[in-house]
């Protein structure tokens, strides 16, 4: 398996989103976040809060809301079970509350080998901006594609 | 409801109160699955888990992360969170004992903002630490 560096600077389908107070009650369930600021909106107005908030990392289910989820592994031509989360970073500058449209644009930004090839990191970058084109938050991931030739060598 | 951190009392290294999770189940994993959207089989099912050489399923990484989002939020309120970020360095098996701990870094002003940094991590059962991240929080 080679990866082709060319995918770099390579431009991911933007979609909208909404984000639904189901889906925040199923992530908070998950995680075992029991704050209700997350549930109850009067709990959320009573702590400051304009509408429902959502968790700091419930930004991965909104960008795994992709009607073409698997868009990176496609383009790397990776089998999903050959890859492992790297590292994960958000930065958050407005935030993101239960009714609001999100607008995720994800690129590939890097991509670099280690170990002679045997594991490949690719980073890519995902604005994510709310129904009034402002900028709430950025992510940046690395997935780390395990090369399964290496280990024939 | 948590109060935000006071610039001026809070030091470098300080401690956030740790937080001692359940053991990481299956339905957990499950729950994740769903609730993230984030549908690898590799973290539920067990056949395919083992197709690709791992002996059992593990966590889906960005659950450990979410854990310490819940560490962060229950030093700053939500609001107030800047930056989360973390690397995963080591697997998270079914049936680990995760503790969240972290502590503080640093403190600093930007664009008019006191901000606050924290190391933050989730450690197993056997000492070793599954996610070591970082975030920043504004401070009051």
């Amino acid at each position: 398996m080679q990866l082709d560096k060319k995918v770099i600077g390579h431009e991911f389908k933007a979609f909208t989103t909404t984000v639904e107070a189901g889906k925040v009650k199923l992530f908070c369930k998950a995680i075992g976040e029991e704050d209700p600021i997350y549930a109850d909106e009067a709990a959320a107005k009573a702590a400051g809060y304009s509408a429902l908030p959502v968790p700091p990392t419930f930004l991965q289910a909104i960008t795994n809301d992709d009607p073409e989820k698997g868009g990176l592994l496609r383009l790397l031509n990776v089998d999903i079970g050959l890859i492992l989360h790297g590292e994960q970073h958000y930065d958050y500058f407005a935030p993101v509350h239960v009714g609001d449209k999100i607008t995720c644009q994800q690129k590939v930004t890097d991509m670099y080998d280690k170990k002679g090839g045997a594991l490949w990191f690719v980073v890519s970058e995902t604005s994510l901006k709310n129904q009034a084109g402002k900028l709430v938050a950025k992510g940046t991931g690395i997935t780390v594609v395990r090369n399964p030739d290496a280990a024939k060598k | 409801m948590v109060a935000a951190p006071k610039f001026d009392q809070v030091k470098v290294g300080d401690t956030l109160k740790p937080i001692v999770l359940p053991p990481i189940s299956r339905h957990q994993l499950a729950l994740y699955c769903g609730g993230s959207g984030d549908h690898n089989p590799i973290h539920v099912d067990l056949d395919f888990a083992k197709k690709f050489g791992f002996k059992d399923v593990f966590a889906h990484g960005m659950l450990s992360m979410g854990f310490l989002g819940r560490l962060v939020t229950s030093y700053a309120p939500r609001d107030r969170i800047r930056k989360l970020g973390t690397r995963f360095t080591s697997i998270t098996w079914v049936g680990d004992v995760i503790t969240l701990s972290g502590k503080v870094t640093g403190k600093r002003e930007e664009n008019g903002e006191k901000l606050i940094d924290l190391e933050v991590k989730c450690t197993n059962q056997n000492g070793q630490d599954t996610l070591q991240g970082h975030a920043t929080v504004a401070a009051a």
